[in-house]
This record gives C-alpha cells, sequence and structure tokens, in this order.
C-alpha cells in the first residue's frame, strides 16, 4: 500500500514551472529517492508534501487522505537548507520543536533523552547550539526531525556534513527506522548511497518525472547487454575473431592482461560471446557490465535534456 | 493557537533573558527618574531672588502675588511697551501682561522673559490667577443665586448653598487660564516658547512611541533575519504556517516591549519615591486644588483670609509641589491607555512591516533599501512634532494624527492638548485598520521571502510575491 500518493501536482510561478504535473506513489516502508538535478523541482516537492506551499493543481494523499493541517504531526523533515538557534541552548531548542510537531512536554523530555541517551551527547543539553561542531549540530537536527515518531520522514542531503563514521551511524538509524515502520524519503545527488540505501525511486528533471520505479527494475531495463572480457595471450585483431554482430567498443591493455568491452545484439547471450572467441584467447575473466545508477542519471537527463532541445528546435 | 503560543513563549523569553534587555530596563528607569528629580532638584536649589514685573490690566492679581524666597513681584503701571523695556534695563527675570478683556474675567496672561522661564514659576502664576478667578465666579454665582430665590435671607443664604454644592456650579467656576509664555530674543522679536509640562509629556509620550517602535521593530527584522541565516525557518514552517511564525513573532515581542515599558514606570516609580523619602524637604506632596475650591471657598465672606496666597506663600519647598501640580493636571488615566494602544497599534503596523522586510533580505545589510517605507513617515512624525505643537487644531495636525502611518506619535502630542473622542475612536479605527492591512501584505511577502535564498530582491519582486497565490 502506499503511504504517499502525489497526483499530477503542478506548481508555477510567475515565469518558470517548478512541477508539471508529476505523479509519484511511495510504498509503505520504503526508502524512497527522489533524485534530480538542482533547480529539478525536487524541493518544491518536498514543500508540498510538507504544506509548507500548496501545489497550483494536482493533490497529494497522506494514507489516501487529502493532505491536511494534522499531517505535519506524521512527517518529519529534515531540509537541505537546515540551521538551529545559535544562541539557543540544545535542550530547550529541541524541546521547542518537539512540541511544535505536537508533542506534549512530557513526551518530548523523555524521548528526546532517550536519543540524547542513544547518541551519546547527553552533556550537550544546556549547551549553546554555537558552542557545538557542525558535525554535532547535525545530530541535533536529525534527532528533532525524528522525535515525535512520524510514520513519513523526509531527508533532503541528510549526509552533507557528516564525517564517514557518523555518516554510517546516520544510515544505521535510517534502516533502524524503516525497521520500525517508517517511511523514507531521501533527496539526494550522492548515487552511491542511492543504490545502497534506496529500494525505489523517482527521478526529476527540468519539472518533470522522467524516471521512476524500483532500483532493481530500473537496473535491469538499462542493461545494454555489454560485456567486459578478459583474456591473455593474443596479439591478433579481436575485431576479426568476433563475429560480425559483436562489437567491440572498448580494449584496454595493461600488464599483458587484456580488456575488452563488447557489446552482445539482444538474441545473444554471454556463452555466444564465449563460444566465439574461446578457441583464439585464454580468458581470464568474463562479468557483465551493470549500470550504476550514476550512469543511469546522467543518460536519462541528457536523454530527456536532447530530446527537449529537439523539440524546442523543431518548433 | 497552541502552537502561536509556543512561538511567543519561545520569543518571548529569549529576548527577555538578553542580557540587553537587562541592561535598558536598568537604565531606563535611571534616566527617567533623572528627568524627574534633576529639574526638581534644580529647581529648589536655586538661591538668587529673581525679579517679576507684572503688568495687571484688570487689577484683579496684583496684590495675590507674594513675594517669597525666589521672586519678587514688582507690580508696574505701565503699558506693555514700556514695560518691556524697563524689564531689559533693570535685568528683570521675567514680565507677566495681563491684559483687560472685554468680559470681566480674563483667561489668558503672557509672560515675557530672555529665558525660558521656568515651569514652577508659571505653575505659580496659573496657580494664583486660577484661584483668584474662580473666586470671582464664585462670587458671581452666589450674587445670582441670591438675587433669583425667594425673599427671606436665611432661606435664601441655605438655597445658595445648597445650589453652591451642586456639581454644575463647581463645573461652572472650574477655571483654566492660559498662560502664553513668549521669549525676547536679542534683537526684540518674541517667539512663542513652550515648557508646558502637558507639552513635556506628549513630547516624552510620542518620543518613546517612536523610539520604541523603532526598536522592536528592528528587534522583530533581526530575528526574522536570524532565522533565515540560521536556515531554522524550514524547519519550523514543516511544523507551522508561516502566518504562524510571524504573528507568534510579532506578539512576542510586543509582549517583550510592554514588559520594558512597564518594569520602566514601576521601577522608575520606585527611584522617584525612593528619592522622595530620602529628601522628603524636597517632595511634598500636593494638595489637589479642586479640594481647595470645593471646601474653602465654598464661604465667600472671608475676603480677608487669602487662603490662596497663603497655601502658595512659601515657595521655597513649593516649587516641587507645583511641578507635581502641574503633571496631576494632566489626564493620566487617558494618556497611558492611549499611550498603550497607540504603542501597540503603532508597533503592529511597522512590525508587520519590519517582518516583511526581514524576510526579504538575507542579512542586515540587505535592509537599506526597503527601509525607507519604514523610516520616511516615522521620521516626517518626528519632524512635524514642532509644527503640531504650535497648531495642534490645524488640519494638517489633524490629517497628521488620522493617518496610520503618522497618527501614533503624533496623536500623542495632541492628547494633552485636549481631542475630542470622536477623532480619538477614528484614528484608533484607521490605525486597526491599518496594522491588518499591512500585516496582511505583509504575510504575503513573508510566506515567500523566508525561503527564498540568495536571490537580489526589489521592489518589483516583492510585488510579484504578494500577487502569489497559495
Amino acid at each position: 500500500m502506499a503511504i504517499l500518493t502525489v497526483n499530477s501536482v503542478s506548481k508555477h510561478f510567475a515565469t518558470q514551472t517548478a512541477l508539471n504535473k508529476v505523479s509519484i506513489e511511495v510504498p509503505e516502508q520504503c526508502i524512497f529517492g527522489l533524485l534530480g538535478p538542482n533547480g529539478a523541482g525536487k524541493t518544491t516537492l518536498i514543500r508540498i508534501i510538507n504544506q509548507i506551499t500548496g501545489p497550483d493543481e494536482g493533490e497529494v494523499l497522506l494514507e489516501n487522505q487529502k493532505l491536511k493541517p494534522d499531517h505535519v504531526y506524521s512527517i518529519g523533515y529534515l531540509p537541505e537548507e537546515r540551521g538551529l538557534y545559535k544562541k539557543m541552548a540544545v535542550g530547550e531548542q529541541a524541546l521547542y520543536l518537539a512540541q511544535l510537531k505536537g508533542m506534549s512536554h512530557h513526551d518530548a523530555v523523555q524521548k528526546l533523552k532517550y536519543w540524547f541517551r542513544k547518541f551519546e551527547i547527553e552533556s550537550w543539553w544546556g549547551k549553546k547550539v554555537e558552542e557545538l561542531s557542525k558535525g554535532m549540530q547535525q545530530k541535533v537536527q536529525f534527532i528533532v526531525t525524528v522525535v515525535h515518531e512520524p510514520k513519513l520522514l523526509i531527508f533532503d542531503e541528510p549526509f552533507s556534513g557528516f564525517d564517514p563514521i557518523n555518516v554510517n551511524l546516520l544510515k544505521d538509524e535510517i534502516l533502524e527506522l524503516r525497521r520500525k515502520g517508517a517511511t523514507i524519503i531521501f533527496s539526494t545527488h550522492n548515487m552511491a548511497s542511492v543504490e545502497e540505501l534506496c529500494d525505489n525511486i523517482a527521478l526529476i528533471n527540468k519539472a518533470n518525472k522522467i524516471l521512476d520505479g524500483s532500483v532493481k527494475e530500473i537496473k535491469k531495463l538499462h542493461r545494454s547487454n555489454t560485456y567486459e572480457l578478459h583474456y591473455r595471450d593474443f596479439d591478433g585483431d579481436l575485431q576479426s575473431v568476433l563475429n560480425g554482430h559483436f562489437s567491440l567498443s572498448e580494449i584496454r591493455h595493461e600488464d599483458g592482461i587484456h580488456t575488452a568491452v563488447i557489446k552482445l545484439p539482444p538474441d545473444a547471450g554471454s556463452n555466444d560471446l564465449l563460444a566465439n572467441v574461446m578457441p583464439h584467447v585464454v580468458i581470464t575473466g568474463l562479468n557483465e557490465i551493470i549500470p550504476s545508477m550514476n550512469d543511469i542519471f546522467i543518460s536519462t537527463v541528457n536523454a530527456f535534456n536532447g530530446a527537449n532541445a529537439n523539440d524546442l528546435l523543431a518548433d | 493557537m497552541n502552537k502561536i503560543f509556543l512561538i511567543i513563549r519561545r520569543e518571548y523569553l529569549t529576548r527577555v533573558r538578553k542580557r540587553s534587555f537587562i541592561i535598558m530596563t536598568i537604565l531606563g528607569p535611571v534616566l527617567m527618574a533623572a528627568l524627574f528629580i534633576v529639574p526638581i532638584y534644580f529647581a529648589t536649589m536655586q538661591d538668587e531672588k529673581r525679579i517679576v514685573h507684572v503688568v495687571d490690566e484688570t487689577g484683579l492679581f496684583i496684590s495675590k502675588f507674594v513675594n517669597s524666597d525666589n521672586y519678587n513681584f514688582i507690580p508696574q503701571y505701565t503699558d506693555l511697551e514700556t514695560a518691556k523695556k524697563t524689564l531689559k534695563q533693570t535685568e528683570g527675570y521675567a514680565l507677566l501682561y495681563i491684559p483687560r478683556t472685554e468680559m470681566n474675567v480674563p483667561s489668558q496672561a503672557m509672560l515675557y522673559s530672555d529665558k525660558q522661564p521656568s515651569l514652577n514659576l508659571k505653575s505659580y502664576i496659573t496657580g494664583i490667577m486660577n484661584r483668584e478667578i474662580e473666586k470671582q465666579k464664585l462670587a458671581a454665582e452666589i450674587r445670582n443665586q441670591i438675587r433669583i430665590s425667594t425673599p427671606g435671607y436665611e432661606a435664601r443664604a441655605d438655597s445658595a448653598a445648597d445650589n453652591l454644592m451642586s456639581e454644575t456650579i463647581l463645573k461652572n467656576i472650574k477655571t483654566d487660564v492660559k498662560l502664553l509664555t513668549y521669549q525676547i530674543e536679542e534683537g526684540g522679536t518674541e517667539k512663542k516658547s513652550f515648557a508646558e509640562v502637558n507639552m513635556i509629556v506628549g513630547m516624552v509620550a510620542s518620543i518613546m512611541i517612536y523610539l520604541f517602535i523603532f526598536m522592536f521593530g528592528s528587534q522583530l527584522m533581526r530575528g526574522v533575519i536570524e532565522e533565515k541565516t540560521s536556515r531554522i525557518v524550514e524547519v519550523i514552517v514543516s511544523s507551522v504556517k508561516p502566518f504562524q511564525l510571524m504573528a507568534g513573532k510579532i506578539i512576542g515581542v510586543a509582549l517583550v516591549g510592554l514588559t520594558q515599558f512597564v518594569l520602566w514606570i514601576v521601577f522608575t516609580a520606585i527611584l522617584v519615591g525612593g528619592f522622595q523619602q530620602a529628601f522628603p524637604e524636597k517632595f511634598k506632596m500636593p494638595e489637589a486644588q479642586q479640594k481647595f475650591v470645593t471646601t474653602q471657598q465654598i464661604q465667600p465672606e472671608n475676603p480677608g483670609e487669602d487662603q490662596s496666597a497663603n497655601l502658595l506663600a512659601d515657595t521655597g519647598n513649593e516649587t516641587a509641589n507645583q511641578i507635581f501640580e502641574a503633571i496631576a493636571s494632566i489626564n493620566f488615566p487617558l494618556m497611558i491607555l492611549s499611550f498603550l494602544f497607540f504603542f501597540i497599534g503603532g508597533y503592529l503596523l511597522y512590525g508587520a512591516m519590519f517582518a516583511a522586510i526581514g524576510s526579504a533580505v538575507d542579512n542586515e545589510a540587505d535592509t537599506q533599501q526597503f527601509m525607507l517605507p519604514v523610516t520616511v513617515p516615522l521620521i516626517l512624525a518626528i519632524v512635524m512634532m514642532q509644527y503640531v505643537i504650535n497648531n495642534p487644531e490645524g488640519s494638517l495636525s489633524w490629517w497628521l494624527s488620522m493617518i496610520p502611518f503618522t497618527s501614533p506619535v503624533i496623536m500623542m502630542i495632541r492628547i494633552p492638548f485636549g481631542v475630542p473622542y470622536g477623532q480619538l475612536a477614528l484614528s484608533a479605527a484607521l490605525l486597526i485598520a491599518g496594522f491588518i492591512a499591512t500585516t496582511w501584505l505583509a504575510a504575503k511577502i513573508y510566506r515567500t521571502g523566508i525561503l527564498m535564498y540568495g536571490k537580489k530582491v526589489n521592489y518589483g519582486e516583492l510585488w510579484k510575491w504578494i500577487r502569489y497565490k497559495g
């Protein structure tokens, strides 16, 4: 079941369109990657989900209900542009923000104590935020995002400002939150973390959603039947031994090992390739080149921009 | 609603705990108490005797002015121009001129001097004249009553006394002499001068409103900028509506202002009171003038006993009383209520604009370009203050005290001169309409502005934001 449904939402500003009939569906208890280049419209979409601004058209459903003011209590939002009151004490501030998310004073104190203990930062309670390092502030910020135990968490570039150790700590926490039943929307440019964490993604470019689905499916779809062949003891022309419909796109030589990148026709498999080359070379390895999310991101965005540019030219 | 309360509480608590707030709270009353104490102190310190020439064309008052340690009153039986020359030649302190009027009872007098005449001299003169005129009026009333009553002296006297006690008569005889003061300059030209206590109170009140609006308005603006630059604002508006945040901040800062104001009043009272305790001989609280009229002047058959003169005779310690009396003559409940209303109204009107400006910029340096519409009307109001004091009833004064952008400052100057309640109500209604309008516009700018970073904003951009929907 989808916890969040965005139904052809559009948002226009005076001179530009921020979102053009974007629809996404976020399944319950998944980690959903919201991807796209800078200025694509991700932040606008996130703000609409948080009811910071309203859509011009379309609707957003949280657990099949149209967004209403009370829904802010069910959402935790860690914005990309984030910060805390510098002159205010950490504990007092966390308490204030938790109460703004609808928690009672008593509950807020208890839950905050729990999180402060968990992150081993109890001693910071009375310190002013300006006395903390950037990484420490990020931890506090993370806590105030999750303390009211929202069903839906939205993290916009959550790992910026963290050192690798704390990035790992945070990843573990995110996975833990999901295990406990939360759904996480995760907006980032860091494709490695998308591959590592996300179950589903949506790719937004220039106000349009241009790709969505589960990460596995998308990767499968973007496979190009290309293989990397490692071999040695052959100095002839590899192309000549390949059957005509295998195309050789690249050859590298390193320490007597040759590596060839070969694209296979759609009806052929890796065994066909092996059968072709085995009589001529000593094979040391063969592996399929699976596109990374990074490649998919770049190629999809470029394809979309190219098509758009063509449209413009056609006009 | 609950969330607005949380925001108000945070704004309030973080501000009143600031060191700057505590310092201002202590420093303000010290300055204000000094404003009360120093003039009184100096007034009583005065050692040389001052000569006051009196030209009394009515002949009613000349004998009533009694010489004291500080003032000698010398009658001059010449015309005004000659008296002015004499004043210059003899280096007298001041010249009091009471012109003969068509009616028997004069209602104004002029005081000429080359310096600003002292406050206690002025209140002494008006006090004497008021008493004398009241006495005359009362005598006239009694003659009137006796004439119209039925025969029989006893009955007549009784009914006259009964009638005298009635409120209307007391109101009829209540007198308020206007003492116009002129400064004679070197060239011989005269300039109207102002040192009336009620003018000073009006000016202090309006300058305080001006300062409070600027002080707390820019505090509010800095608060908005702080939220924007520290990037906490997006976290907060994911929990509350931008309007709630703005309203909470405006109200929170307003409460800080009120707290400061109340603390100032209380501490000033404590300081002045303490000073009074420490130097009781300098501060004798005056007996109310009205009481004197109603009790003692009821017996008009005692012309020899000139109590009014006696009461004010030993002037040495009375100087403080004169000032207190003058202060007491101001309608303080009205002043304080108006002050609170126009302070809050003016602050809300400008506060919304300050909040909008704060939301539109990335740092305090960028606020300059938008400060113009806020500072110009306020400074205009201050510049026009002198004019309004000269012409409190003028049509320009009327307009300035109606336009919401200037009315908080200007109305406070006019109130001590007496403003009809109808005008006050109209001005108040316009101010309320004004701040609702600015808050409405500001909310639209604020909503967009707080989430806008790294963009140079101009007025055209602001207009676009106002027109955005949802």
